[in-house]
């Protein structure tokens, strides 16, 4: 009844054109996706542009004029060792902290879906470390590894283990699992929300079949939970590689890239090397190293995302 | 359980008693497991900010003695460096930026973003698998990379050192990742809502206004908690385009302005951290569920 009541409203409407406009879909697809490409065309494609000119460029923070150079910057930075040594770091932290934040994130995400009493608070208090901003927890985390009133330290000093204190960012290798300890620590709640997401996709039925047919934790964790849920797991797995790769926040807070650079990551020291150096065509040349490891990770997610949508 | 209670009939009762026993324990195990785990996450995960906020309200003379048990108060607790960081510092200024920037920047992102959604996934032009896949590679490019091109836009701009410019920037970190979201969500509504929205007389536009966007609810309370989280956190562009304390946000005011030189106000600056993280992890927390009921089942079933 409504139907055909509207219909006639429709119909006799004094604002048909306007109706028609409404209707027109390669119109509408248009106006409805330009202010965003727009923005976006003028906010990120063209100083991406920008940033990648400035690599071939010897504009810096003093002389602001371009001048093009070639491939002057990329023969300078090939040149110091400290560019291998961040290049090498930003795989390390990435590779070690992905693997982590794969195994932690699933057994927080197990841990997420089940029932138990106190279960909002666990949450709640699982959830922080992804919720709360870069720049503060990196300053708390700071404060845990500090060279004198560490309460780490401390425990271990009076467990008898050791007798001194660690100095946690005073010394290289002990840097390097500090700051990979806090990605994997501030990435692994996100990882375990995508899993999660995963998990609760997964029929019921199809765990309750294995579990009448007798099939144990394990067996059914191995072999009918994770096949379902490998593209979440793949896309949480990139997700964290991603923020591992670009981050510059936790290691700037934390080490500053040292001791002697040993921490030093492709975007920190973009970032030093750019702007407190004020060389910024040869800091864009830096940052630009990130760029095809980017798209490589990029593509990957996509992949694993088709494979969501099959299943 | 359901083994036992199917257990077939020729078992001796004995037996049967015995499985039932040993089904008991072993439920008893894995619950003590899961609760242990539980524990020992959440100790882990918010472990920086307990000690965080233990260490806000110490006095310097606990604080500063490295024999003191870090984690018990060895003298009474205090609230002096907690009011100092409301009265004596700008604490109360950069979070008044970070909101007020967070919100604008949440909105500029629904009035691009949801209607860019919308035309990638529901008006079938050609061009949508391509777009949509762009506008995920944008999200990807690294404040890194962009940043010192971005600081030449906000100086052209006039911006520098305003909290305009982050309102401005923003958006590029929040759009792509929202339109991706979106797109999800969109996916999850059944095309027929809209059709049948047509059928009874709305244009397009109206379709999508009326029913479309009451429906994408869900989803976009998750995009606003999301966009929110991600403007909060933003630290390098803040960084670089902003200097003046009364402009400055959470992220950079708190690190910069109680941080000077070598002295660092400990307890104020883990006071910070603790006021800060716990209430977007409580709002995050209250969104959860509606956040992954919104990405699993869409928004309507029948």
């Amino acid at each position: 009844m409504t139907q055909t009541l509207r219909h006639e409203q429709a119909a006799t409407s004094p604002r048909m054109p306007v109706r028609r406009l409404a209707d027109r879909e390669g119109f509408l697809a248009w106006a409805m996706l330009l202010p965003a490409v727009v923005y976006i065309v003028l906010v990120v494609a063209v100083p991406f542009g920008l940033a990648v000119a400035f690599a071939f460029s010897d504009v810096t923070a003093g002389d602001p004029s371009y001048d093009w150079v070639g491939l002057r910057n990329f023969g300078r930075i090939f040149d110091d060792p400290v560019f291998w040594k961040a290049l090498g770091n930003t795989f390390v932290f990435t590779a070690v902290s992905m693997a982590l934040i794969i195994v932690l994130g699933k057994v927080l995400a197990n841990i997420l879906v089940a029932e138990f009493h106190g279960k909002w608070v666990v949450r709640f208090l699982v959830l922080l470390p992804w919720t709360t901003p870069v720049a503060l927890s990196s300053v708390a985390w700071l404060w845990l590894y500090d060279s004198i009133y560490s309460p780490i330290d401390w425990v271990l000093r009076n467990l008898g283990l050791i007798e001194n204190h660690l100095y946690f960012l005073g010394r290289p290798e002990l840097a390097t699992a500090s700051v990979i300890a806090v990605h994997v620590w501030r990435l692994v709640p996100l990882a375990a929300v995508i899993m999660m997401v995963g998990l609760l996709g997964i029929p019921t039925d199809v765990q309750d079949a294995a579990r009448v047919d007798g099939v144990g934790f394990w067996r059914r964790m191995f072999e009918v939970t994770i096949p379902l849920t490998t593209p979440l797991i793949a896309v949480a797995a990139l997700f964290g590689a991603i923020f591992t790769f670009t981050d510059m926040a936790v290691v700037y807070i934390l080490t500053r890239g040292g001791p002697t650079n040993s921490t030093q990551v492709l975007s920190s020291w973009a970032f030093i090397v750019g702007i407190e150096g004020g060389d910024i065509g040869q800091g864009a040349a830096i940052a630009l190293f990130l760029f095809p490891l980017l798209l490589a990770a990029a593509v990957l997610i996509l992949r694993a995302v088709r494979r969501i949508e099959v299943f | 359980m359901v083994s036992t209670a199917a257990a077939p009939p020729s078992l001796d009762a004995t037996r049967a008693a015995r499985l039932r026993r040993y089904y008991r324990r072993r439920h008893v195990l894995a619950r003590t497991a899961l609760y242990a785990v539980a524990v020992l996450a959440a100790l882990v995960c918010a472990g920086p900010f307990l000690y965080g906020a233990i260490t806000a309200l110490k006095l310097n003379a606990d604080l500063y003695d490295p024999d003191n048990n870090p984690f018990i108060f060895n003298e009474p607790a205090t609230l002096d460096h907690v009011i100092f960081l409301f009265t004596d510092t700008a604490f109360l200024t950069f979070v008044a930026n970070t909101v007020w920037v967070g919100l604008l920047v949440v909105a500029i992102t629904l009035v691009l973003g949801v209607p860019a959604a919308y035309a990638l996934t529901r008006l079938d032009r050609p061009w949508a698998g391509p777009m949509g896949i762009g506008i995920f590679f944008v999200y990807l490019v690294p404040p890194t990379l962009l940043f010192l091109s971005l600081s030449r836009l906000v100086v052209a701009t006039g911006l520098q050192d305003s909290s305009w410019s982050l309102v401005l920037v923003y958006p590029t970190i929040t759009i792509p990742v929202s339109v991706w979201l979106l797109i999800g969500f969109l996916k999850a509504l059944p095309r027929d809502i809209e059709e049948q929205a047509m059928v009874d007389g709305y244009s397009r536009l109206g379709a999508f206004t009326r029913t479309v966007v009451p429906l994408l609810f869900p989803g976009v309370v998750a995009i606003i908690v999301f966009a929110f989280t991600l403007v909060a956190s933003e630290f390098i562009y803040a960084l670089a385009f902003i200097s003046p304390t009364s402009e400055k946000v959470v992220s950079t005011g708190v690190p910069t302005e109680l941080i000077r030189g070598d002295i660092f106000f400990w307890q104020s600056l883990q006071a910070a951290g603790v006021l800060i993280a716990v209430p977007i992890a409580l709002l995050f927390n209250l969104l959860l569920a509606r956040f992954i009921s919104g990405f699993t089942q869409g928004a309507v079933k029948g």
